[in-house]
């Protein structure tokens, strides 16, 4: 007997409101349907109709806690790039390690949910503590352990002082010996492995099928990574290698065990980036334009587009900026969320698997779903869902309504 | 006729006192479990009359019967549930205070009465209506099916045994507790009721439905399966469900395994003897669940109803089946008279 079971929009396996259809039969999930959509906050319409570059920063910010120098980071990087400003080295290197201390509290957290989602409490509690120690040297350096304002087009806010570093080295020191014991309580543990070895399998064919980002595609064979592919930011000094779970157990399954492989070995990679980055560091001005009017005052002169690519924790994010001369807010800004790639992978990751699956492989892809809610439609006060032929024939409509010189 | 009146006014009266006594106590253990856990796990946790206040207030809160659920089979659910659980209470011994009830059969008895909790909660998931609590009722029954096996064989070893002495009612909880199992077999024996009671202890959390086996209420993947659309009263009667079938397995485990009395130990009478028993049964009780519920919960991750499934009937039937040689064998030694 086949029944239908929904997951979500909210529910305790979801941190963020989706919908997952499951039709099942017993245990057993023979179709999925994912329904996204379900939270729209407008945040690209703010930063085209009612703030200044400025302070759309700050919002870019917050379209995700977790990620929150990630999503600045891609838009600085699109925003240097349409008015051709310079970022001084200190900055670049300052900005590499926002970047790593970032991805080691993401995916430290990842990790705790993860051990939730299979109700392994206790080592959610422990991963949360050992956290705890970055946390505390974000708010350390940066005054505050989430949002923490550190991007500016064309540098960074705040320095890196002396009595930061010794710090720093010794929450890297805490983390270098803590790891192991880190995965061993992850890759060691039989109920972890019963778990999550072999299920939510993503093949390397339909991971670059579906485009996917991050860890997602790299626990699945995929060598991407845009430190390594396009690097950016102070990253080219650092030669960074995508990680695949290969370099540790000597195989690529493509399931959820290797998906926290992955995630551990970058951890551990982070530590060792900023490792050198503090050793390398030079001197010098943190941003090239310290005035904040008179940078606003370029903006708003400013005319050209630009992409911004940054690694994210979960993956690839993309922002792209078109800057008009004349025209304060953005004239045009698209941000593109990694989980808008990895979401599609849920379909083959949890066909053939059982209910009890669903909450560890939703959350393998470590998704960040508001984050990726970029559009919605509305008519006649309802909300319209778009079939694929729909956005066909719209797309056409746009490109004769062009060609006619409209 | 005298005597009729007093057994009746004895079993009313022992049974409320019982019923009282079992919720108070559960409520207890729960605190004591949810602080020890906590304490594991590198937190502070509740204090341990917390769950007293949150059965005041779920019995103070609304009480939502879902538009689609069968009503009066969503209500009555709970209440089976607290009675099944209260009546095991009322066979098994508590410190050297005998069973209110006893039968020749009390053990098997007991088998199926611990089934009843777990039926009910089925019953009240179906009558819910939502999906989540079909999943949950599913796997609930799966996972009775799955326990029951390794549970009897090991119940039977233990009756069979001690049927062997002999004795005149070997199911019969009063004969248990008075000729202690350990007492009664050789090395072999020992052995297998080793295993025996390591099987116990794994079918305990299976029984209360805690990690490693809460599939049927898996609050990540089922939103608490069973239980998703209890509030209110009905939740805190199947809390309270909870808290005694917790008292009424580790009294189980106790008085089969450990049914040792402090006072025929210490010597010591009266009032003082029973108290001392009390205290003991209750330490004994604390010991079993903290092996069997508190360790295990912290420790482990859940596993799915597949692989409690073949947890129960490959491993655990095994162990318990060797228990069962085991048993056999010294039987068969010490009736054949050779030496050890």
């Amino acid at each position: 007997m086949r029944y239908e079971i929904p997951i979500g929009p909210i529910h305790p396996a979801l941190k963020e409101p989706i919908l997952l259809q499951l039709s099942v039969e017993g245990e057993e999930i023979k179709e999925v349907d994912v329904i996204a959509s379900q939270n729209h906050r407008g945040i690209e319409w703010i930063g085209m109709n009612r703030n200044n570059p400025i302070q759309s920063l700050y919002i870019a910010e917050r379209v995700c806690g977790i990620c929150n120098i990630s999503h600045p980071s891609a838009l600085v990087l699109a925003v240097e790039e349409a008015m051709d400003l310079e970022v001084p080295e200190r900055a670049q290197y300052i900005r590499v390690i926002q970047c790593e201390l970032e991805r080691i509290h993401s995916h430290l957290l990842w990790a705790g949910v993860a051990a939730h989602e299979i109700g392994f409490d206790s080592l959610l509690h422990y991963t949360w503590k050992v956290r705890e120690k970055v946390m505390d040297i974000l708010e350390l350096v940066n005054g505050n352990r989430v949002t923490k304002a550190i991007m500016m087009y064309g540098g960074v806010r705040r320095d890196i002082k002396k009595e930061h570093i010794p710090k720093i080295r010794k929450m890297l020191q805490y983390y270098k010996e803590g790891f192991d014991k880190l995965a061993k309580f992850f890759l060691e543990d039989k109920t972890i492995e019963m778990r999550t070895r072999n299920v939510g399998i993503l093949t390397k064919e339909d991971a670059l099928k579906l485009a996917a980002v991050g860890p997602t595609t790299r626990a699945s064979g995929v060598k991407k990574d845009v430190r390594q592919d396009q690097a950016y930011f102070a990253y080219p000094d650092f030669d960074v290698k995508a990680i695949t779970p290969d370099m540790l157990t000597g195989k690529v399954v493509g399931d959820t065990y290797d998906r926290i492989v992955v995630r551990l070995l970058e951890v551990k990679q982070s530590v060792e980036i900023i490792e050198r980055a503090l050793d390398e560091m030079p001197g010098g001005e943190i941003t090239s334009q310290p005035k904040i009017a008179k940078l606003l005052v370029d903006l708003k002169r400013a005319d050209g587009e630009g992409i911004g690519r940054h690694e994210a924790p979960r993956g690839e994010v993309i922002h792209y900026v078109n800057l008009k001369s004349g025209f304060e807010p953005f004239y045009s800004w698209k941000i593109r969320a990694p989980t808008y790639n990895n979401i599609m992978s849920w379909i083959p990751m949890l066909k053939g698997c059982q209910i009890a699956d669903v909450p560890i492989v939703a959350a393998s892809i470590d998704p960040c779903i508001s984050c990726t809610n970029r559009a919605i439609r509305i008519a006649n006060g309802r909300k319209e869902m778009l079939s694929k032929e729909d956005l066909h024939r719209l797309s056409v409509e746009k490109t004769k309504k062009l060609m006619r010189g409209g | 006729m005298v005597g009729m009146i007093e057994q009746v006014f004895k079993a009313v009266f022992g049974a409320m006192g019982i019923a009282i006594f079992a919720i108070i106590f559960g409520l207890i253990y729960k605190g004591i479990d949810r602080k020890l856990a906590a304490h594991m796990q590198a937190r502070v946790g509740p204090p341990i009359r917390q769950p007293f206040r949150d059965v005041v207030k779920l019995f103070a809160k609304e009480n939502i019967v879902p538009e689609r659920a069968i009503g009066w089979l969503f209500n009555l659910a709970p209440v089976i549930a607290l009675v099944s659980s209260i009546t095991i209470m009322l066979y098994l011994p508590i410190g050297s205070f005998g069973p209110i009830l006893s039968t020749e059969g009390d053990l098997i008895l007991i088998l199926y009465l611990l089934m009843i909790p777990s039926l009910a909660m089925v019953l009240g998931g179906f009558a819910s209506s939502s999906p989540y609590a079909a999943v949950g009722a599913q796997r609930e029954m799966v996972l009775m099916m799955s326990l029951e096996f390794p549970l009897a064989i090991t119940v039977i070893s233990i009756a069979w045994k001690l049927s062997r002495i002999p004795v005149s009612d070997p199911f019969s909880l009063s004969t248990i507790t008075s000729y202690p199992i350990w007492n009664q077999v050789g090395p072999l024996g020992f052995i297998g009721c080793v295993l025996l009671l390591i099987v116990m202890l794994i079918v305990a959390p299976g029984e209360l439905s805690k990690i490693p086996f809460d599939v049927p209420e898996a609050e990540t993947e089922i939103a608490g399966g069973l239980l998703v659309e209890y509030s209110g009263r009905n939740l805190a009667l199947f809390y309270l469900a909870d808290a005694v079938k917790t008292i009424a397995i580790g009294s189980l485990i106790v008085a089969i395994f450990f049914p040792y009395n402090l006072s025929s130990i210490l010597n010591l009478a009266g009032y003082l003897g029973k108290f001392a028993d009390v205290v003991f049964y209750f330490l004994k009780l604390l010991a079993v669940i903290f092996f069997s519920v508190i360790l295990v919960r912290v420790s482990v991750a859940r596993l799915k109803i597949d692989q409690v499934v073949s947890t129960y009937w490959i491993p655990l039937t095994l162990l318990s089946l060797v228990g069962l040689v085991l048993m056999m064998l010294d039987i068969i030694l010490v009736e054949r008279g050779i030496p050890w």
